[in-house]
């Protein structure tokens, strides 16, 4: 992060102010990949005028960076009415998109509106393997298609490889592809549960030695991988105000249906803008206030654990686990490939073992009785109209 | 030949105002700068249409304790630093300007 922009964070936390902010357009997708975290089906999308008047709400609190994203945000029909109107917002914009119906007009228009990125998740190098992940024959072919296109232009693109048991293998090949494109390359080597909390798809995620590779893949990185990977210091003091990340923070998301969370990640149902003002959530709710009292001091086995300081721990995977305040298992995990440590959750696991997938979720269920509402809603609009 | 001079915003950035400052970044090279107290009030007056040095007088000089020769001066190089980055246009003649780079081109539906 340079200065500038640690600055920029410092003074958005300072005042309240909610600097970026994820806007899920719809989670219709052209494409069925099997590690996704969505269900694909209309529940009750805002309408273009809501989103209109949501980019107005959120210009009017101070967000900066804005990051379009679904589901596939072309299939929304009204997407470069709603991209032009964030433009005159003077957002930031990031894209998250397959790039399937990205042609050429679709290129020239992201170029004319100013988008800072674009970024295209490519799974593989190899069709087969890219198409088998996506279920849509000629997909990697497609998308790489439409990476040429926005290059052309001289678009930022960032080609995501999202890492997994299929393709654990492709990521080097994926790297070399990027450089060939001029894209910007990231890896991830995360699978997350659904968002319904369905556990089910982590079962994709690689295994301990893959992801051991690729946190000591010297080609990957750009600093100092013995660095990156040596055994941590255990957090003192100092360390026990640190802030585990920006969800709830400086940061928030906003599905499809106007719900509210902390993060895309972090499904903690915090309000819905159809009810309340965005800003009015931002500041008010409890859940999201709940969420900035949580420190590393905050956290009991955290706070006390040798990675603590310096562990990517995901609030929202915790709280995916069942208790947000609670170590994520999946980090415990990373922090072990990358230093070979492992954290006093994963040795209490080990004194005590446990099912993986056996613990309880309780808070997700408030996504449940949103989405009913609203194809509720949906469905009494339909009938007037009718 | 005017020796008014006029700027307009770019279309091709993101800005945002940050407490008394505003954060502005140029789409074309995602460059980031931040503005102080002074040059938000220019950046938030230049619209193409007021001559710079109006904006000087009733925008700055008004606001912050300055001859308008040395605000002149300052809201001059502010305007011009920009102008190397993309983020502004500098003009002798007023600068019409258009909502959206191709704006014509949307045709958007509800979804």
């Amino acid at each position: 992060m340079s200065m500038l922009v640690a600055e920029m964070v410092a003074k958005a936390l300072e005042n309240n102010i909610p600097l970026s902010v994820q806007l899920d357009l719809t989670y219709r997708c052209n494409e069925r990949c099997v590690h996704c975290y969505l269900d694909h089906h209309d529940h009750g999308e805002m309408t273009t005028a809501e989103i209109k008047d949501l980019l107005d709400q959120m210009a009017a609190a101070g967000v900066f960076y804005l990051t379009i994203s679904g589901g596939e945000i072309m299939m929304r029909r009204d997407f470069f009415e709603l991209l032009e109107y964030a433009r005159l917002r003077t957002f930031c914009i990031k894209l998250k998109t397959n790039g399937i119906l990205i042609g050429k007009k679709e290129a020239d228009r992201i170029k004319a509106l100013g988008v800072e990125s674009v970024q295209i998740s490519i799974y593989s190098h190899i069709p087969e393997v890219h198409d088998a992940i996506t279920k849509l024959p000629g997909s990697l072919e497609d998308s790489i298609d439409a990476i040429r296109r926005l290059r052309a232009h001289g678009i930022h693109v960032i080609m995501a490889n999202v890492l997994m048991i299929q393709n654990v293998n492709d990521y080097m090949g994926v790297r070399a592809l990027a450089a060939e494109l001029g894209a910007q390359f990231i890896v991830d080597p995360t699978i997350t549960p659904m968002m319904d909390g369905d556990r089910g798809i982590l079962d994709l995620n690689v295994d301990e030695a893959a992801l051991r590779e690729v946190f000591r893949n010297e080609a990957l990185g750009g600093g100092n991988v013995e660095e990156f990977c040596a055994p941590p210091l255990a957090p003192g003091e100092d360390n026990m105000d640190q802030l585990p990340c920006s969800a709830g923070h400086t940061a928030c998301y906003v599905s499809p249906y106007g719900d509210v969370y902390p993060c895309v990640q972090f499904p903690l149902p915090s309000g819905n803008v159809r009810q309340m003002k965005f800003v009015d959530i931002w500041r008010d709710s409890p859940q999201l206030n709940e969420v900035r009292t949580i420190k590393l001091r905050d956290m009991p086995t955290c706070s006390q654990c040798t990675h603590g300081s310096t562990c990517t721990r995901c609030p929202g995977l915790a709280y995916l686990e069942g208790n947000m305040r609670g170590p994520s298992y999946q980090d415990c995990e990373k922090s072990f490939a990358r230093t070979g440590v492992p954290s006093e959750n994963l040795k209490a696991r080990k004194a005590s073992p446990q099912p993986r997938h056996a613990v309880q979720l309780v808070q997700i269920q408030g996504l449940q009785p949103a989405a009913r509402i609203y194809s509720k809603t949906v469905a009494e609009t339909q009938t007037v109209n009718a | 030949m005017s020796n008014k001079r006029y700027v307009a915003r770019s279309t091709a950035i993101a800005a945002r105002a940050l407490g008394d400052e505003t954060m502005v970044m140029s789409a074309t090279n995602s460059t980031l700068f931040t503005l102080d107290q002074v040059a938000t009030v220019i950046w938030e007056a230049v619209d193409g249409m007021t001559p710079l040095d109006e904006i000087v007088a009733n925008k700055v000089c008004t606001q912050f304790d300055v001859s308008q020769e040395v605000a002149l001066q300052d809201a001059e190089d502010v305007v011009a630093e920009l102008a190397e980055h993309g983020l502004v246009t500098i003009s002798d003649q007023p600068i019409a300007q258009t909502n959206v780079q191709g704006a014509a081109q949307t045709k958007g539906t509800s979804a």
